[in-house]
């Protein structure tokens, strides 16, 4: 431990404050959202320093050496041209976890109670064993010292004057692995999206920085995550991420198959008595019809809700979409613990909507 | 002089003895071959964490705790990582002077190093502008962090680190010459009080009738408002501009205990390195000249000429648009050598026109080293400049000034004349990129505010840094500040009552410098 970590933390909390104050800056211009990497993510900083009394950019005459005409520009200007010193921006790093953190603080979320789901477990390997064979790397010379010292008392060549001791084959121990079982907290995030054509760009976004910032808060509350996506239009079929925020259909739109989709995937792969199970449906409120609208809510009702810790939906207005569905759904579950709904009008209400869809603590 | 090798010397510091023996080499060499003559110097061995720590710390292993060192940190530490940058050699201004050598450089680069380094401590032993400095400042930074910390303790990190936040932004406006000048005592209490007692009537004496023409009442008036006018004058202060704002503040401001400690630490590190921005050309001019030297001379073997030849023209390379004071300062110690070497200096050279004889100039005078040392005595970076720049040098060295071109947005060359190239140069180094600022009046508006004026040479102020720092001096003061400059050409005046800033052109005869 240098003594500067005390510097770097108090700088580090500096950049969270900022991130904190700035979140909903942050939530609606998706910044954050293409810049991540693994489990950190890039903030770019301008200008976090002391401020001081000094002349203007491009206020001052300079002088440079080597060669050139006069009028002629001078070379080297790599950066953008005429920048001051002294303003660098600065990338600082915070991991998914911390940025977690401050979402779950800002939007005074509740943390989430995992469902009983205790003997989901993984298995990890640890080297805590003892084995009579091994790869050399891995002897245990107190353990094989040990063994040869007994052997050689044992078979009364030990002499203390002159203690030598060498092992042979059968003295040798080597450090081995044991697998453990540690109980894990899982949970599943089922991602649907509408993709047909009156889904614009702009919607989509939306729906990405929304499933960012989802991510990270489940990410944050459970061990081991993992995130399915379904696209539909007038029917549904399983995607990668990446397709699913670039994709465009044109047909019509069906949600029903979406949700039946959704069913089969959580039927095949995820026992909701060791999954916590979370779909999350995007769309801008378009149905092909009542009858199937009338459909979903009976697919929800008597499938998808009894089976998930919360069913979302959140509606990205559109200037194409009737905006019916959200509607529908009110009337059919208003008032019921594990649905959330949520109407998204533009990029600025990303961060009210998170509110809501994680607000419940479920 | 005896080396007593470890004496200051941290635990497990040690120099490896291959170091050790190069070093107590390279030492023998600066010293009794070549003159120099410095502190005894204490070398360290870091990984590059610990220096880039050191670094961030400027130089020192302990600094009060504050969230940019660990900013400068995190930026070194990037740097080094991703290959861009890397600290070779790191030296301060103390007796006992401790360098800091990098675990991970090659034995060439620590000779290097080591030799840049003994010129280094010489320079700060020798140079006049560096006699103020307190050569006990590693001691002095510690005592300054315990000072810190416990204020930090008893009134809360928070509240300490905001007030430093808040004097960072002005140490910047000190006086760099007042260390070396004893000023005169402002104007007495008594003076004033003795103007305020004159009580002289400007009455005329007059018979009734004739008084209101002989006294009239709008003369009368006007003569006992010039009367406030003048006490009032007298009454304000500072009399004369007062550039060491740091310490005004220190005398005026109406601060906490606590408060006055930290401007005081912050005051006293800030003249601290005060010399070594008013001598960057020369120092490190001087540490090149003697590295180069001694390793082409003395130290280097065959081997390590390649690595020796690469890694010291990085240090030299002109990156386009950029001064390179490496570069600068070497190449004018060797050009003030060469000319002294050969006579080039007096009444004879001065009248000589003719360009064949100046080329042949060679009167074998051989005062060169004598001179460059005499030089890194007396001079700082103005006046070495002002003083040893030469239109041979100047056309040399291939020296231009740039222009900023608003319309293509980009630095264009300007100029390759010696004349306007020099001023250019003085220009900068003179004002450092900081606008020199005096504050004329502590009493401004008889409101007890605080008016500053910016010397204007044709730079205009930053104005969105500079409204946060008045806001910041304000925040100090307890009362409205502003500044008068000027914007375009155009005179006005800033000014800060502590929550919002505002801008007012002003008639230039109530703005300024006149009290």
């Amino acid at each position: 431990m240098l003594k500067i970590d005390r510097d770097l933390g108090r700088f580090r909390d500096i950049v969270k404050g900022k991130v904190r104050r700035e979140l909903r800056r942050y939530m609606s211009s998706g910044e954050l959202v293409g810049k991540k990497g693994k489990d950190l993510v890039t903030i770019p900083l301008p200008q976090i320093g002391i401020p001081r009394l000094r002349f203007g950019k491009n206020q001052q005459q300079g002088v440079g050496q080597g060669e050139g005409d006069q009028g002629q520009a001078q070379p080297g200007q790599g950066h953008e041209a005429g920048e001051g010193e002294g303003q660098h921006e600065l990338d600082v790093d915070i991991t998914i976890d911390e940025l977690a953190e401050i979402l779950g603080e800002e939007l005074e979320l509740p943390r989430i109670e995992p469902r009983g789901s205790s003997d989901t477990s993984t298995q990890r390997t640890r080297y805590k064993g003892i084995a009579m064979n091994g790869p050399e790397s891995l002897r245990h010379f107190k353990r094989t010292y040990r063994q040869a010292l007994k052997r050689t008392i044992a078979s009364g060549t030990f002499n203390p004057a002159r203690p030598y001791i060498v092992p042979i084959k059968e003295d040798k121990r080597y450090r081995t692995f044991v697998v453990e079982k540690e109980p894990r907290s899982a949970a599943v995030l089922i991602y649907m999206m509408d993709v047909s054509g009156s889904m614009g760009k702009e919607q989509k976004e939306i729906v990405r920085s929304q499933a960012f910032w989802i991510d990270a808060w489940l990410k944050h509350n459970y061990d081991d995550v993992e995130t399915r996506f379904i696209i539909h239009d007038a029917t549904a079929r399983e995607v990668d991420r990446d397709t699913f925020f670039h994709t465009r259909e044109s047909g019509g739109t069906l949600i029903s198959s979406a949700y039946k989709l959704c069913m089969e995937i959580i039927r095949k792969d995820y026992d909701p008595a060791n999954w916590n199970i979370y779909p999350f449906h995007f769309s801008d409120g378009d149905n092909w019809s009542q009858s199937d609208t009338r459909l979903c809510v009976q697919m929800l009702r008597d499938d998808l809700i009894p089976v998930s810790n919360q069913f979302s939906y959140a509606q990205v207005d559109s200037q194409y979409g009737s905006g019916q569905f959200i509607k529908d759904l009110t009337a059919a579950f208003s008032g019921e613990e594990a649905v959330t709904l949520s109407r998204v009008p533009n990029r600025d209400a990303i961060m009210d909507s998170i509110r809501e869809l994680l607000g419940k603590g479920r | 002089m005896a080396v007593v090798p470890n004496r200051f010397l941290r635990e497990g510091r040690e120099l490896p003895s291959e170091l050790e023996e190069q070093r107590l080499r390279i030492e023998d060499i600066a010293r009794n071959k070549y003159g120099l003559d410095f502190f005894e110097t204490i070398f360290e061995m870091c990984t590059y964490e610990e220096i880039n720590m050191i670094a961030s710390y400027g130089g020192f292993p302990t600094r009060y705790p504050h969230w940019r060192f660990g900013m400068e940190y995190l930026q070194m530490q990037t740097s080094y990582e991703y290959g861009l940058s890397k600290i070779y050699e790191m030296v301060i201004n103390t007796n006992p002077s401790y360098a800091y050598l990098m675990d991970c450089n090659l034995m060439v680069d620590q000779k290097l190093v080591m030799g840049h380094v003994f010129a280094h401590v010489d320079f700060f032993k020798n140079n006049l502008w560096f006699r103020h400095t307190n050569r006990r400042m590693l001691d002095q930074m510690a005592n300054h962090a315990t000072v810190v910390r416990t204020h930090m303790d008893k009134e809360g990190v928070g509240r300490v680190e905001q007030f430093i936040d808040l004097v960072l932004s002005i140490d910047n406006l000190i006086d760099p010459h007042l260390p070396h000048i004893r000023r005169g005592e402002a104007a007495t209490e008594a003076s004033v009080a003795a103007a305020e007692a004159e009580t002289h009537s400007h009455r005329m004496p007059a018979k009734d009738y004739m008084d209101k023409h002989i006294n009239p009442p709008e003369y009368l008036k006007e003569q006992e408002r010039k009367r406030v006018e003048e006490l009032e004058r007298m009454r304000s202060f500072p009399d004369e501009p007062v550039r060491d704002v740091l310490g005004f503040l220190l005398k005026h401001a109406p601060l906490a205990r606590w408060q006055r400690d930290i401007v005081t630490i912050l005051r006293d590190e800030a003249y601290y390195f005060a010399p070594q921005g008013q001598t960057k050309i020369m120092n490190e001019g001087w540490a090149t000249y003697w590295h180069t030297t001694m390793m082409t001379s003395d130290i280097l073997t065959d081997a390590e000429v390649v690595d020796y030849a690469d890694h010291h023209s990085g240090t030299v390379a002109m990156r386009p648009g950029q001064l390179n004071p490496y570069k600068m300062g070497v190449e004018l110690y060797r050009h003030i050598e060469e000319r002294w070497n050969k006579g080039r200096f007096g009444k004879d050279w001065a009248e000589c026109t003719d360009p064949r004889e100046q080329a042949a100039w060679d009167t074998g005078a051989g005062l060169g080293r004598q001179k460059i040392f005499e030089v890194r005595h007396t001079h700082n970076d103005v006046t070495f400049l002002d003083t040893f720049l030469t239109a041979d040098f100047c056309r040399e060295q291939g020296f231009f000034t740039t222009t900023y071109d608003k319309r293509a947005k980009q630095w264009v060359i300007d100029s390759r004349e010696f004349e306007q190239v020099k001023e250019q140069l003085l220009n900068m180094l003179a004002l450092r990129n900081t606008p020199v600022v005096y504050i004329v009046d502590a009493n401004a508006f008889n409101r007890g505010e605080l008016r500053l004026a910016h010397q204007y040479e044709g730079l205009d102020v930053q104005l969105d840094w500079a409204s946060v720092t008045l806001g910041n001096l304000a925040a100090i003061w307890g009362r409205p500040v502003h500044l008068d400059t000027f914007l375009e050409g155009k005179p006005i005046r800033l000014s800060h009552d502590g929550t919002e800033i505002k801008r007012e052109e002003v008639k230039s005869g109530t703005h300024g410098m006149s009290t």
